[in-house]
C-alpha cells in the first residue's frame, strides 16, 4: 500500500486513486475511491450513496465546480501534472478559506519536497509525495521556515498582525 | 533604509541554510537538473556561457556603505573583483561557482542581503525613483510601500510557481522614474479628493517579445486594501494566466485576452472576499516601516547658486559634469549625484571592487552612508552638500565616476549580452562600446543633447529597449547576429513603445547607423528640441529614408 504524508506523519493509504477514464463500476467497486470531476458530474446520483467519497481536480479544473457538493467529499485531492505548476496553490486556500472544507486536501501527481511547504501554507494537508522519493526527507520542508511574513491558511495573520500584538505582550510584561 | 528586526534576520538565515541543503541535494544527485532549475532560479542563479551567473537583491536599489563593502568582498573572494549593476537595481556576479553560492548567501545575510526571487517564475525584486525621499517633485516617498511589498511578496506561498516572472514598479512623483506602465504592476502612489492615500492601480504592461504598457484597472485603491487587491490580481494571473506557451505567458496576455475592463472585473470578484480580511494593511505597520525611511540630520543650509556658478567658471569640466550628472533635491543646499558607470571601455553597469569600496567611502563621507542602484545602470549618492559638489567630483574624477554623460547618447543602458547570458541572440557590450567610441566628443555629445539609448541582446528585453529613444535589438539570423533598430521609445513624462525601423544591420554597421540616424535629427531639429521630440514631429520616414538610402 501506497505512503502519504497525513498531518505530518508518515502513513498507509487508505484511499485509491481513480484515473480520469475511470467508470461508475471502478468507482463503486473500491472501498474509499478518489474520482475525477468530470464522472462525478455525470453520475453523481450514483456515485453519492458512495459512504466514503474523494474527488481529485486536475491542474484546470476550478473548486468552483465542486463548491455545491463539497459536503459530499470526504477528500479533495487537487493534481500537480508538473511541480513547477502552481494553480492548485490558489485552488487550495480557495477549498480552505472560501469554502470552509474542513476534510482532507491531499496533492497528488508530481509533488517533491520543495513545494511542501507551501502547499500546507496553503491549506494542504496531505501529501501523495512522487513514489521515488522518501516521504521522510521530504517531511523535513515543513520545517525549513520559522518565520512568514503573509497570512496564510496555516497563519492566517501575516507578521505586521503578529509582530504588534508581540510587541504589546512583550510591553506588557515589562 | 530599512533595517532587519530579528524576523527578517531570522528569515533570511533560514534561506541561507534552504539553499546551502538544496544545493547538496543536487550535487549529491538527489535533486535532477530539472527539479533544482526553479530553486536555483528563485535564488537568482542562472547557469550561464562561461559560469554560472548569481543576481543579488538591491532591493528597490537601495545599497548601504556596509553593504557595498561587503560586495566588494564577495567579488574578490568568489569573483573576478568586479559586479553588474542591472536594469533592475540588482547587482550581477559573473564567475561565481555554483557550489560557492550558499557561502555567499551566508555573507550577503550578513549584512542584510540575499538573492530571494531576483529571477524565476515569482514576483521579483520592485523598483521604484532612484530619487525616492529627495526629488522636489515628489508626492509621496515610495520606498515604505517597496518594503511593505518586499515582505508581502517573500516566500508567499500562493505565488512561488506562477506561469512567468512577475515585476512591480511603484511611483511617487510627478515624473514617472520607475517606468511603472511597462510592468506587470506597476502603482502610482497619489491621494483622492478627500485627501487621502492610496495607489492608482495598472496592470499588464511590459517589454519583453510582446511590448505593451499598462492599464489602469483600478483609479484610487485605498493604502490599507493595497496588499488584498494585489493578491486578488495575482490569484486571477496565477489561476487563469496560460501555462502552455512561455512567450504568452506574462500577465499582459492575459489582460489583453480578458480585455482590462474584463481582468478588472475579475479582479474585483476576487477582491471582495479578501478586502477586509488579515491582509488589510495596519497604520502601525506602515508606520513602523517609515520610520526607516525618515529623513536623514539635514543640516540647515542653502543653496549655493553663486559658488557653483563660480565653480564652473574656474573647472569648466566640473561645469559641464555637474549640468548633466545631478539631480535637484528638495531639501536647499543639497543636491543629488549620479555616479556614471558609462565610462567608454568599460561594458554599462560593471563596477570594480575597488571602486564598490570606493563607493561605500563616499557615499560614508557625502551622502549619510546610502548609494542607491538606478534603471538606467549607474549610482546615486543622493543626499550629497552643494558646497561638497566639487570635491566629490574631483575625488570621483579618479575612480571613473565623472564621465559627464548622464542622459547622453553615451549613457547606454545595455544587457550583459551573448558575451554572458546563455538567452542572448547576440552581443551587446562590443556595440555598445562601439557607439561610444563613435561618440566619445564631448561637445557633439553635448550638442545632441538628451538621447536615450538602450540596447538588448535579445527579446527579453533586459536592455529595455523599447523605451529608447533608439533601442537595438539582438537577433539571430540564420546562426549570426544582426541588429534590429527602433525609434520613438520613451519613459519618464509619458511612456511609449519604439517603432522598429526596417531591417536589422550588421554588428559593424551599427556605429553609422546612429551617425546617421543622428545627422537627420541634426538636420531636422528646431532650437530645444530634443532627439524625441523631433523625431514625434517628424516620423520615422526621414530616418528611414537616411538609412537606407543606396550609398553614393
Amino acid at each position: 500500500m501506497p505512503r502519504i504524508i497525513k498531518n505530518r506523519e508518515v502513513i498507509e493509504d487508505q484511499w485509491t486513486l481513480l484515473p480520469a477514464d475511470a467508470d461508475v463500476q471502478d468507482a463503486l467497486d473500491c472501498r474509499q475511491p478518489i474520482i475525477p470531476l468530470a464522472l462525478w458530474q455525470a453520475h453523481a446520483d450514483q456515485l453519492r450513496s458512495i459512504a466514503q467519497l474523494g474527488i481529485w481536480l486536475d491542474s484546470n479544473e476550478l473548486v468552483e465546480d465542486l463548491a455545491q457538493d463539497l459536503e459530499v467529499f470526504s477528500l479533495v485531492a487537487l493534481n500537480f501534472p508538473v511541480f513547477t505548476d502552481g494553480r492548485h496553490f490558489s485552488s487550495a486556500r480557495l477549498l480552505r478559506e472560501r469554502y470552509a472544507f474542513k476534510k482532507e486536501v491531499r496533492a497528488i501527481g508530481d509533488v517533491l519536497r520543495d513545494q511542501l511547504l507551501m502547499m500546507k501554507r496553503c491549506g494542504f494537508d496531505a501529501f501523495a509525495v512522487r513514489d521515488d522519493r522518501d516521504p521522510h526527507d521530504a517531511l523535513r520542508a515543513l520545517d525549513e521556515f520559522s518565520v512568514q511574513y503573509q497570512g496564510a491558511w496555516d497563519i492566517p495573520l501575516p507578521l505586521y498582525r503578529r509582530r504588534a500584538a508581540a510587541s504589546q505582550v512583550a510591553v506588557a510584561t515589562v | 533604509m530599512y533595517l532587519y528586526d530579528s524576523y527578517d534576520q531570522q528569515l533570511v538565515q533560514e534561506r541561507v541554510a534552504q539553499y546551502r541543503d538544496q544545493t547538496r541535494r543536487y550535487l549529491a544527485g538527489e535533486l535532477s537538473e530539472e527539479e533544482f532549475l526553479p530553486l536555483r532560479l528563485q535564488n537568482g542563479l542562472y547557469i550561464q556561457r562561461h559560469a554560472p551567473m548569481l543576481r543579488i537583491a538591491g532591493p528597490y536599489g537601495m545599497l548601504a556603505s556596509r553593504q557595498l563593502r561587503m560586495l566588494a568582498q564577495i567579488t574578490r573572494k568568489y569573483d573576478k573583483e568586479y559586479a553588474h549593476i542591472t536594469t533592475r537595481t540588482n547587482v550581477q556576479l559573473n564567475w561565481p561557482k555554483l557550489e560557492d553560492v550558499p557561502d555567499i548567501l551566508a555573507d550577503l545575510a550578513s549584512v542584510q542581503m540575499h538573492s530571494i526571487q531576483t529571477s524565476g517564475n515569482c514576483i521579483r525584486n520592485t523598483t521604484t525613483d532612484p530619487f525616492a525621499g529627495v526629488a522636489p517633485d515628489e508626492v509621496v516617498d515610495p520606498r515604505p510601500w517597496c518594503e511593505i511589498l518586499r515582505q508581502w511578496s517573500t516566500f508567499h506561498p500562493e505565488f512561488l510557481r506562477l506561469p512567468r516572472k512577475f515585476k512591480f514598479a511603484i511611483n511617487g512623483s510627478l515624473i514617472d522614474r520607475a517606468a511603472t506602465e511597462v510592468h506587470d504592476i506597476g502603482l502610482h502612489l497619489c491621494h483622492n479628493e478627500q485627501g487621502e492615500l492610496g495607489f492608482r492601480v495598472l496592470v499588464g504592461g511590459g517589454l519583453g517579445r510582446t511590448p505593451l504598457l499598462g492599464s489602469v484597472i483600478k483609479e484610487f485603491l485605498p493604502w490599507q486594501h493595497v496588499l488584498s487587491y494585489m493578491e486578488a490580481i495575482l490569484r486571477v494571473y496565477n489561476r487563469f494566466g496560460r501555462r502552455d506557451n512561455k512567450f504568452k505567458a506574462r500577465i499582459k496576455i492575459l489582460v489583453k485576452a480578458l480585455t482590462p475592463e474584463g481582468f478588472a472585473a475579475k479582479v474585483d470578484e476576487e477582491w471582495q472576499y479578501l478586502k477586509d480580511g488579515p491582509t488589510t494593511l495596519t497604520a502601525e505597520e506602515v508606520e513602523r516601516v517609515s520610520q526607516h525611511f525618515t529623513e536623514p540630520d539635514y543640516l540647515a543650509l542653502h543653496n549655493e547658486e553663486q559658488l557653483l556658478a563660480q565653480q564652473d567658471l574656474e573647472y569648466p569640466g566640473f561645469a559641464r559634469w555637474r549640468s548633466r550628472n545631478t539631480h535637484p533635491h528638495k531639501k536647499p543646499g543639497y543636491i543629488s549625484v549620479v555616479l556614471s558607470l558609462k565610462k567608454t571601455g568599460v561594458a554599462p553597469g560593471d563596477i570594480t571592487a575597488r571602486q564598490l569600496d570606493a563607493v561605500a567611502d563616499l557615499a560614508e563621507r557625502y551622502s549619510f552612508g546610502e548609494a542607491r542602484g538606478t534603471r538606467e545602470q549607474n549610482l546615486v549618492l543622493a543626499d550629497v552638500e552643494q558646497r561638497e559638489l566639487l570635491a566629490l567630483w574631483q575625488e570621483i574624477r579618479e575612480l571613473g565616476f565623472a564621465t559627464p554623460n548622464i542622459g547622453l547618447l553615451s549613457d547606454i543602458v545595455c544587457c550583459p549580452g551573448g558575451d554572458y547570458c546563455a538567452l542572448a541572440n547576440a552581443k551587446s557590450i562590443p556595440v555598445a562600446e562601439a557607439i561610444q567610441q563613435r561618440f566619445e566628443d564631448l561637445d557633439f555629445l553635448f550638442d545632441i543633447g538628451d538621447l536615450h539609448l538602450n540596447i538588448s541582446g535579445c527579446m527579453n528585453a533586459c536592455g529595455h529597449h523599447h523605451i529608447g529613444h533608439i533601442g537595438i535589438l539582438g537577433v539571430d539570423k540564420k546562426g549570426e547576429e544582426f541588429y534590429q533598430v527602433s525609434l520613438g521609445g520613451s519613459s519618464g513624462r509619458e511612456t511609449s513603445l519604439g517603432k522598429i525601423l526596417g531591417p536589422s544591420f550588421a554588428q559593424d554597421a551599427m556605429p553609422d547607423v546612429i551617425s546617421k540616424l543622428i545627422g537627420v535629427y541634426l538636420d531636422n531639429r528646431t532650437e530645444e528640441e530634443r532627439f524625441i521630440d523631433t523625431y514625434q514631429r517628424i516620423g520615422l520616414e526621414p530616418f528611414k529614408e537616411k538609412v537606407y538610402a543606396p550609398h553614393h
